[in-house]
């Protein structure tokens, strides 16, 4: 008999932070549970029911052929499937290899790389498969978390704006760090961290990935215009979103 | 006598994925292997060439359990290089921080990841349907440890106020004040579950671990100290190469970090624990005496109980900082560049966390090097299987397997971290 929805938890390349955040919801995470049934969710759990699961929340990118085979198999068992983070959603901070020497990189830290068998890429799961919602950030907003759990339990499209965090900044009556000098990322950044890197005066470093039609071009004019150079301009847009392609083609007008 | 071969395909409430393969042949157990599929991330490879002023943010990717470790080993390595030294309160708010992973890192493990081995549960959700208040107090606590992540830190995984120096900005007394209130409630949680775990049913179970963790001189081990063990080992944190080594093993492909005398050694709680004993205020010396632990735990099992006992501590030490509290004049002491080599190790929640950094004149990585606490336990957590299982040859495989699932759990493993970790090459006999 199964009467509760049944909720999946995969992991692929990544460093668990955002399933963690399912955890951090310490004052959901009873109730939560009494809604739903966590079917699969290894870092929790030593259960794990069979498919096919209602939701599936999927971190981590494609980094491996064992796991590209293996999220055909989770996309299959799923009704709805959700990447959560800037892995599984741009292919994260290990994306930077994409366009490194995959033999120079593996030699730099280990020292039998004939044992390696990784791909030479790091790809979002959208590469793979047909993903159902993307929900970004490194890591995710645990607050966004339930609410696209919520709504896809209940059939609805999550509410998760995609303005830049500029919009929160204003809301969190921030003072603009660019007006004080601080190279920031926030105008063309995707929300949802709640603005925390300005709070904290510092320039936002992107890690929610590019926000819908960012102007990047206009923004880098402006952080040179500041005495940015262009290696500072190229590291920050190539971090935690690397791959993303609005920061990838903005990287690539600063240098190889 | 039948030859058993008993796998556990993927490793439950562990960060990270791994898995276990243990022969038996002929009565005894001809080996135990921990596997890692972990996929490798090559950190050290992306780190190279990034301004050292990145180093914090980058790092603590490796790891959502523990980014404060990975954040704090990388600034200190990054002002030994550059010749600087971060003091007073500057250095007290970095302890409060570290203060607040441990408290939400162990709270996880204690509640959720490992008492429901010792209770019968599949896991701690299940697990609060009977022992509803218990879980209820172990997930305030864990609150209690993220609070300080996120009020000090921004967020509670991957913070964004540490910087090399110091913090982008310090917080009022004011934006403090708030947590000391939290943090009364989180320790009376802390001493009740210290208590409760006290009276689980533990095994019959002791190894004679070669311990090694940091010691300083009057503090019980957070940032700083020289790294030492129980056999001797007594060194800069710089000279790690002269007394550890990584090697690749034959049949995992992991790197495993050893002693150079060959030997598995262990890092963590119970290391860090009999090491630092002397460290611990009387007053929670006399809680581990109360929950009858000793100066000295070998019993891995029992490691729940330490766990409990340094959250506790956690709590009284984050409250200690936040009432001596007074903003320093500087969010950040300011670094000046320059080529060198500079060495960070702290003690994560599971261990210490060493890295080495190169870096260029103008603070470009020229090479990075990490060695994560769980690479460092693999060795340990093998011969625990081994020892686990040469204990109940007799029993049923299931039962077996339990024991030993719960054997790697006793050491909180983070696969995650092990940047090290390789693709899977088993080679059988």
């Amino acid at each position: 008999m199964r009467n509760r929805p049944h909720l999946a938890v995969w992991k692929f390349a990544s460093c668990d932070g955002c399933q963690l955040s399912l955890l951090d919801c310490e004052d959901e995470l009873l109730a939560l549970t009494e809604a739903i049934e966590i079917a699969h969710f290894t870092e929790a759990t030593r259960t794990s029911l069979p498919g096919p699961y209602d939701l599936s929340l999927v971190e981590g990118s494609i980094t491996t052929p064992v796991d590209a085979e293996r999220i055909l198999e989770v996309r299959r068992q799923s009704k709805v499937l959700v990447t959560i983070g800037a892995c599984a959603t741009a292919g994260g901070i290990q994306a930077l290899r994409n366009a490194g020497n995959m033999q120079d990189i593996v030699a730099a830290v280990y020292p039998s790389p004939q044992y390696i068998r990784a791909l030479a890429t790091s790809t979002p799961i959208s590469a793979h498969v047909p993903v159902d919602f993307e929900l970004r950030g490194c890591p995710i907003n645990k607050a966004q978390l339930l609410e696209v759990i919520s709504a896809f339990l209940a059939g609805r499209k999550p509410v998760i704006p995609s303005y830049s965090v500029c919009i929160e900044c204003k809301r969190r009556s921030n003072v603009c760090v660019m007006v004080q000098g601080i190279p920031c990322l926030g105008p063309i950044t995707h929300a949802g961290c709640g603005a925390i890197c300005p709070a904290y005066r510092r320039g936002c470093y992107g890690c929610f990935g590019p926000m819908e039609s960012p102007n990047a071009a206009g923004l880098t004019r402006e952080w040179q215009a500041r005495g940015a150079s262009s290696l500072q301009i190229k590291r920050v847009l190539r971090s935690f979103n690397a791959a993303a392609e609005a920061f990838q083609a903005e990287s690539l007008k600063h240098g190889d | 006598m039948a030859t058993r071969t008993l796998r556990v395909d993927a490793i439950a409430r562990v960060e990270g994925e791994g898995a276990l393969d243990l022969d038996i042949r002929d009565g005894r157990v001809a080996s135990a292997r921990l596997r890692i599929f972990e996929p490798p991330r090559f950190f050290e490879a992306i780190l190279r060439g990034r301004g050292h002023e990145e180093a914090p943010d980058i790092a603590a990717r490796i790891c959502g359990i523990c980014p404060i470790a990975y954040q704090m080993s990388a600034v200190h390595a990054i002002e030994q290089a550059f010749g600087a030294r971060v003091e007073g309160p500057l250095r007290q708010l970095r302890r409060l921080i570290y203060c607040g992973e441990w408290i939400e890192s162990h709270a996880l493990h204690i509640v959720l990841l490992h008492a429901p081995d010792f209770l019968g549960f599949e896991d701690g959700i299940r697990m609060a349907r009977d022992h509803g208040d218990r879980v209820r107090a172990g997930l305030a606590l864990k609150k209690a440890g993220n609070e300080i992540m996120r009020v000090l830190g921004g967020r509670e995984i991957h913070p964004v106020n540490v910087r090399p120096g110091g913090f982008h900005r310090v917080p009022t007394r004011a934006e403090l004040e708030p947590l000391a209130t939290q943090l009364v409630e989180a320790r009376a949680h802390a001493v009740d579950l210290l208590r409760w775990v006290a009276t689980f049913p533990f095994p019959e179970f002791e190894r004679d671990y070669e311990f090694v963790g940091l010691r300083h001189p009057d503090e019980y081990p957070f940032n700083e100290g020289r790294l030492v063990s129980n056999r001797g080992i007594d060194i800069d944190i710089a000279d790690f190469d002269r007394e550890f080594e990584e090697r690749q093993v034959e049949y995992s492909t992991a790197l495993q970090a050893v002693t150079r005398r060959g030997g598995a050694y262990l890092v963590g709680p119970l290391a860090r624990y009999a090491l630092n004993f002397d460290r611990l205020p009387a007053s929670i010396q006399d809680l581990s005496r109360d929950c009858g632990l000793g100066p000295v735990c070998r019993n891995p099992f029992r490691s729940i109980i330490v766990r409990s006992i340094e959250a506790v501590y956690a709590c009284e030490e984050a409250l200690r900082i936040i009432q001596d509290y007074e903003p320093p004049e500087l969010a950040a002491v300011p670094l000046t560049p320059r080529a060198g080599t500079g060495y960070g190790c702290t003690e994560a929640p599971r261990g210490i966390c060493w890295h080495r950094y190169e870096f260029e004149a103008d603070g470009t990585i020229r090479a990075a090097r990490i060695v994560p606490p769980t690479s460092q336990n693999q060795a340990s957590i093998e011969a625990d299987m081994a020892a686990i299982a040469t204990s109940l040859l007799d029993r049923p495989d299931e039962i077996l397997r339990e024991r030993c699932e719960q054997g790697i759990r006793n050491h909180d493993p983070c696969i995650s971290c092990a940047t090290h970790f390789l693709t899977l090459n088993v080679h059988r006999k």
